[in-house]
Formats: C-alpha cells, structure tokens, sequence
C-alpha cells in the first residue's frame, strides 16, 4: 500500500488473493478468444472504453429534455430507445428501453432480480447494492420498505410498481420534475437528476 | 388455396396474447439458464403490452443451441398482494415484468 500518513487494514490488496473459478474462467475464455483470434486485445479495451463513457449524466440528459419538451416526453414514453438513440446516446448491448414515467399516482421502481440487468447505454455500470441479494429479494417483497430505507416514503394511495428486469429489455424511470424548477435550463434541470431517482429509488427534489 | 387470404404468417411472427388477456406463467425447473424467475412460476397476470420487436429465446441462446423461431416477449402484470400473502403495502401495488411466450398459457 502507498504510505500516505494513515493505513486502511480493512480494504485487501486485489492480488493478495488467488483468483477465484469465475476469474479463472474468465480469463480462460478470454485467452481463448484472443489465440483464436476471434476477437483482439484493441477490442476489449474499445468495448472498455464504451462501458466508461456511459454515465448517469446521460440519463439526466434525456431526463431533462422529457421535462422541457412534451412532443419528446411522448416519443420517450412510446419508444424509450428510439428517443435515446435521437439524442446520439446507441445501445451497444442490443437492448430495448421502457421509460417508466412516475405520475401523482403511480411510483416505479426498478430491479432484476435474477442478475445484475440495468440501462446501461443510459446509465453506465449499477451500483454495486443494486447487484446484491437483499435489494434483489426485498425490491419485489416489501419495495415501501426498501424505499423507505433510502428516505422515499410512498404514501398509500399511490400504486408503486416494480419491474424486473429478466431479458431484453431495460428499464428507465421518468422521475416527476420538481415544483419550483420552472424557470430552470435543461442543464440545470439535467444537475438535478440523480442515477437512484432514474432506479425508482429516490425521487427528484430541488 | 384462395388468393384472398393475404400472405400468411410464419410461426412466431405475429404475437399469440394481446393486452388485456388472462395468463398463467407456466410451472417448469429448467435447469442451467432461465430467466423467469422461481417466484413467478404458476401465477396469474394480465398481459399489460406486447414487446415489440420479437426476440429470440434467450434460454436456448446461452446454451449456443438453435433458439428457433422468433417470439414476443409480453410485459406481465401481477398485483403483489397476488404474490405475496402477507403483503403489506397498498392493495394498488404491482409487479410487471416481462416474459417469454413459451412460457405463458392461456386461462
């Protein structure tokens, strides 16, 4: 570990341990790939490159515009993908995209519970409690508890829908544009916007 | 055969539920790859949307096997108190989620 005045025993060096069978295997059917030449070093580090440049800030970007223009809230809604794709933001994974639009009466939530599947030519890589068991099991089990634990309270005459997320298609939540904001730019706007409201775990306040 | 017909549909092409319709999520224990999770199996929803467009079937396809034929994917909606005995948020509260033709039955 770099000296830099105070240690952090409780974080391991990554090499102090041998890989476990899923790095092996990986690296296996990496090396394999390659000696085949069915795919090149150049190509992971671009499809790297790609993952890297897909941030939450995109999302907030498509956000953003769906507040400020209607006729675009209604292609988003219809087409999630299609209107991405229109604000130059591709799909490299070959998914399709439902935005899900949070409403006065109706509050969605997102999850897979069988992996790890999330918008992300949208909104780059999960969080990493968005991968782990609890949120998978609890999301579809008791979502108001889960909700409540990261300070959204629903209140009961408000529906709250989960979608999980198994196969093609990935999921986007439309978060209600704050009271207050009406003279705002889309880029102040798009600030406002945070990666856990457009996971259905948070809402969007100013 | 009569020419007012109209061309026909190849298998898979046109989708077999339509939104509004009563299904049941079929009870099966593939084993390996699958992506309707266990605690859906052999309950009751409504097709909210038909998932435009087609895919092919992903639980073939992680086995490198032919996945056949294209099919819909259809979004499921099923209330928690449906799923849930003891659920205890809002009757309103609902799960969608989406799933393989071949894994729906009519009711």
């Amino acid at each position: 570990m770099q000296p830099h005045g105070h240690e952090h025993p409780d974080i391991p060096e990554p090499e102090d341990k041998p890989p476990g069978y899923y790095e092996i295997m990986e690296i296996a059917v990496r090396e394999l790939l390659i000696e085949k030449k069915l795919i090149g070093p150049d190509e992971i580090r671009r499809q790297i490159e790609v993952l890297d440049s897909r941030t939450p800030a995109l999302g907030a970007r498509v956000v953003a515009r769906a507040w400020i223009d209607p006729a675009f809230r209604v292609r988003l809604l219809r087409n999630g993908r299609a209107a991405c794709e229109e604000l130059g933001i591709s799909f490299y994974d070959d998914t399709q995209l439902i935005v899900l639009e949070n409403t006065a009466a109706v509050h969605n939530l997102v999850v897979c519970t069988l992996c790890s599947c999330y918008p992300r030519p949208v909104l780059g890589l999960p969080p990493d409690w968005y991968k782990l068991k609890p949120y998978r099991a609890r999301a579809v089990r008791e979502p108001r508890a889960v909700l409540a634990e990261f300070g959204t309270f629903i209140s009961d005459d408000v529906e709250v829908r989960v979608s999980d997320s198994t196969a093609m298609v990935r999921y986007l939540v439309l978060p209600q544009r704050p009271p207050g904001t009406e003279g705002m730019s889309e880029q102040q706007l798009a600030d406002l916007v945070t990666r856990d409201a457009m996971i259905g775990v948070t809402t969007v306040r100013h | 055969m009569s020419m007012a017909t109209g061309p026909r549909a190849a298998d898979g092409e046109r989708p077999v539920f339509k939104p509004d319709d009563a299904v049941r999520i079929s009870v099966r224990f593939p084993v390996g790859h699958y992506r309707v999770p266990a605690y859906v199996r052999g309950r009751h929803g409504t097709v909210e949307a038909v998932i435009e467009p087609r895919g092919i079937d992903n639980e073939e396809e992680a086995f490198g096997r032919n996945a056949g034929s294209k099919r819909h994917y259809y979004r499921i909606a099923i209330p928690l108190a449906e799923l849930w005995s003891d659920y205890a948020g809002s009757p309103k509260d609902g799960l969608r989620i989406e799933v393989y033709e071949t894994w729906l039955e009519g009711r």
